[in-house]
């Protein structure tokens, strides 16, 4: 109607005069007022739902979620914010895929090795924290996102009903990989969740105690190699030879080929002001001891050193856990 | 009615005493290096930004490119971030911006009756700045290390402790920029509120002068801001301050107060003298005058008042108060009322007008509804518990660009096809213009379209590779951005082919044109109101 009578009934080849008004303050103020009782009818249910989203008290547990380049950390933490387990949760996509050297999964991109799981009909609170760059926690069917800030702790919180998969992404840009780091998140039935909490806390426990084992050259080469491609593999590269310079080569560095000490804790500071991260942060001594004998013995480097994990513990005063 | 027609703006002027002073232009590339001339500059500006609007366009493409499948097939992620990054920095400041510089360089002497701009010098020192900044920008992309690759919002730390080298060479880049647009609006608010020709008062300005008014002022208080928030940058990356390092007890959140501060009225800067050209060419082509004058000077004031007081909105995820999520969402929702009041008014120029439907009006029909569907989807954006949905999705990438394409771009390209005959002396063809209008139109919605969806199905911004679910929406839009990207090129044979071999044009060239630069002959001369013409002091908009 509107359309026909603009631009159909008066163009000028039909010989229309065209009118002269051009001024109507009674019409100007009603387009404003009326707009305005629009907005705040809107207005209103937003503000009551955000009232509630702000409500995070009250929660059954709390989770911290922690976002590194490129991955998430997820720290579950007892009543007195103490951490119990952690654990990484990284793309599981192959790189065949990604690359188109073989064919799409179901979930692809949205696929993780390690899924966040809570319980259902549960409060969980999130916190929700970065280790380095800005990242952002977002999982659609929660209806909750949040910017990780580093240095800042922001909070969520959920309740799912329906136990199943849920599917999620990063969403803040956060440099080479951010399209790579999605969020998985497995809502278990309240008993299933318990029996699975249960038998994380052993395994920690379990975890622990291997600290002090020696361990054979092999094992160490086995569990590096599976280190090293879930934490350094994305800017290091499967093959070691990095992307130069913002990333290094492993192949044949000086550090990888050089003393044994000064590359452990290389890997366990990190390097400041640079994409290299603190890994004593991340990894137990079994992880870092396994990874930095991978990286001198793998492709090219091959050094007649052992790591074992109490050489890291010794390195960093016990430090690390 | 004939009574209304006698109250509208009429200008005479006084050809005879400008003869002796048609100074001719220099010849060769001096001209271009040393002019001082308002058309000059404005012609430079002008064709600085086309260059600027190809680059950033294949920019564009190169990510449609590698977005046309899921999968990486051509582009690595470092790579595709740099695309993101450049695109995004290039059409901002480098292809609208300049590019309404451009326009204002032309206009506003014409328009207001003055001979040229306030500050000659100070406006060639502004254009010859921006050469410079692109060119350093664009050439970091082949330095070690790549490019600026942290966004085009360049969030810290990503683009201070995590940045490559390159990111110094980006900071004096911004302030380049910064002080060519600085030294821009300044010359232009001093032109509008000194040149004025005798009986051109503040309310009988044109719409374009008034847009530009406001804009020159919104530039003069945020550049400013940039500049200090790079300069920030570059403590901390150099100098060992924390300002936004969280770790030496400075606030990463703090960088986005700031740098939205300056962005979110930025926003503005890129859609004010749009709504200007709008209101220009639409009474034209409808033979009406323009509906409620008053009430869009009134109303670009509000918005540009507003826009000071909305930036958190771009922030609502970011972990804030309450009450800051309640006021940031109040204030934007306001914003939504001075922009309807501009809709409503261009709809009810067109109201039972006399209309007609060249290529400038067909690119300004466009905007008005396009430029809508924006605002309207900005409205979904601003109410924040909903916000956590569309927040940095492909839903927000389709809001931006239909506000800033079929807006911002479309009104330049309106005003480009609407003026040129001016500029020139040549008339543009007209088959070939509303072909590249409706390349252009089909192009732009195609591309942006599905997009919404996309983001509403959860695709987030700036990722170089997507799950399965998104493929057929990114598909359609890369064969979109395909057809707009390359129907430019008919825009730039157009405008070619008016300027070599165009049809002489009129000196009013449009029957429905009012206004002082179409008292003059087309092309307008080397220097025009060299003495300020007498304009009719008619009750043009009481």
């Amino acid at each position: 109607m509107l359309f026909s009578s603009l631009y159909l009934r008066h163009r000028k080849s039909r010989g229309v005069e065209p009118a002269q008004f051009h001024e109507s303050t009674a019409i100007e103020i009603a387009w404003t007022i009326i707009p305005t009782i629009i907005l705040i009818a809107m207005a209103w249910p937003a503000s009551q739902a955000l009232i509630e989203m702000y409500d995070t008290g009250g929660e059954d547990m709390t989770v911290e979620v922690r976002g590194y380049q490129w991955k998430w950390q997820y720290k579950y933490l007892d009543a007195d914010y103490n951490q119990t387990f952690a654990f990484f949760s990284n793309l599981a996509t192959p790189a065949d895929e990604i690359h188109n050297r073989s064919v799409k999964g179901e979930y692809y991109l949205l696929e993780v090795d390690n899924p966040l799981r809570i319980p259902a009909n549960r409060k969980v609170r999130f916190l929700i924290t970065s280790e380095d760059v800005i990242h952002a926690w977002w999982v659609p069917d929660f209806g909750i996102k949040r910017d990780a800030v580093p240095g800042m702790l922001n909070e969520l919180w959920t309740i799912v009903s329906q136990p199943g998969i849920y599917r999620g992404q990063c969403t803040e840009l956060c440099g080479k990989d951010h399209g790579f780091m999605p969020i998985v998140v497995e809502v278990l039935p309240e008993a299933d969740y318990d029996a699975w909490y249960s038998e994380q806390l052993r395994q920690a426990q379990a975890r622990k105690e291997a600290l002090s084992k020696t361990f054979t050259a092999d094992e160490l080469m086995v569990e590096g190699e599976q280190v090293y491609n879930t934490f350094c593999a994305a800017c290091h590269l499967p093959n070691g030879k990095g992307v130069p310079p913002v990333f290094p080569a492993l192949d044949g560095s000086p550090i990888a080929t050089g003393n044994r000490d000064e590359h452990i804790r290389l890997v366990y500071e990190g390097v400041p002001g640079t994409a290299m991260q603190a890994f004593g942060n991340q990894l137990d001594a079994v992880a870092l001891a396994a990874v930095v004998h991978y990286e001198r013995h793998a492709w090219d480097n091959d050094t007649d050193d052992v790591v074992q994990p109490r050489d890291v513990i010794n390195l960093t005063a016990g430090e690390v856990q | 009615m004939s009574d209304i027609i006698d109250t509208r703006q009429e200008f005479t002027q006084d050809f005879d005493h400008d003869a002796h002073h048609d100074v001719q232009p220099d010849r060769g590339i001096v001209r271009w290096l040393l002019t001082t001339n308002h058309k000059d500059i404005g012609t430079l500006y002008l064709w600085f930004s086309f260059l600027m609007l190809l680059i950033g366009g294949s920019l564009a493409l190169v990510i449609r490119t590698e977005l046309f499948e899921p999968g990486l097939q051509f582009i690595e992620p470092a790579f595709f971030n740099q695309m993101t990054t450049n695109h995004g920095l290039i059409m901002v400041f480098g292809a609208i911006m300049p590019a309404f510089v451009g326009l204002a360089n032309w206009l506003l002497p014409m328009m207001v009756g003055a001979p040229d701009m306030a500050l000659p010098r100070m406006n060639n020192l502004s254009f010859w700045i921006l050469p410079f900044a692109f060119g350093l920008l664009i050439s970091t992309l082949f330095m070690e290390g790549g490019g600026p690759n942290f966004g085009w919002t360049f969030y810290a730390p990503l683009s201070t402790t995590y940045a490559p080298d390159t990111v110094t060479y980006f900071i004096l880049s911004i302030h380049m920029m910064g002080a060519s647009s600085i030294m821009g609006s300044i010359n232009i608010i001093a032109t509008i509120l000194n040149m004025r020709a005798p009986g051109m008062t503040l309310m009988k300005m044109p719409l374009f002068v008034w847009t530009w008014l406001i804009t020159a002022y919104l530039l003069l208080a945020v550049m400013p801001v940039l500049a200090g928030l790079v300069t920030m940058m570059l403590f901390d990356i150099h100098f060992g301050t924390s300002f936004f390092n969280a770790a030496g007890g400075g606030d990463p959140v703090m960088f986005q107060h700031i740098f939205w501060f300056f962005g979110h009225p930025e926003v503005y800067i890129m859609i004010l003298p749009a709504f200007g050209i709008v209101s220009q060419i639409i009474p034209t082509f409808a033979r009406k005058p323009l509906f409620g004058y008053d009430s869009m000077v009134y109303a670009t004031a509000s918005i540009a008042f507003l826009s000071f007081t909305v930036w958190a909105h771009h922030m609502f995820t970011v972990g804030m108060p309450l009450a800051g999520q309640l006021f940031f969402m109040y204030a934007t929702l306001l914003i939504a009322v001075p922009t309807g009041v501009k809709v409503f008014n261009w709809v009810s120029t067109m109201w039972r007008g006399a209309m007609t439907f060249e290529t400038p009006m067909l690119f300004s029909i466009a905007f008005v509804v396009l430029f809508t569907i924006g605002g309207f989807s900005g409205l979904m954006l601003a109410i924040a518990p909903a916000d956590y949905q569309y927040h940095d999705t492909y839903f927000v990438v389709a809001h931006f660009h239909y506000v800033l394409v079929p807006g911002a771009l479309f009104s330049i390209i309106a005003a480009v096809y609407y003026w040129l005959p001016k500029w020139c002396g040549r008339m543009y063809d007209e088959s070939l213009g509303k072909l590249h209008f409706w390349l252009s139109f089909i192009g732009v919605n195609v591309t942006f379209f599905p997009q919404h969806f996309s983001g509403l199905a959860g695709m987030p911004r700036r990722i170089p590779d997507y799950a399965l679910q998104f493929a057929d929406f990114n598909m359609v839009s890369s064969i979109g951005a395909f057809v707009f990207g390359f129907s430019q090129l008919l825009f730039l044979y157009v405008v070619i082919k008016t300027i070599k071999s165009g049809e002489p044009a009129t000196g009013r060239v449009w029957e429905g044109a009012h206004g002082l630069e179409w008292t003059l002959p087309s092309p307008a001369p080397y220097h025009t109101f060299t003495h300020p013409p007498r304009v009719v002091d008619a009750e043009a908009h009481s």
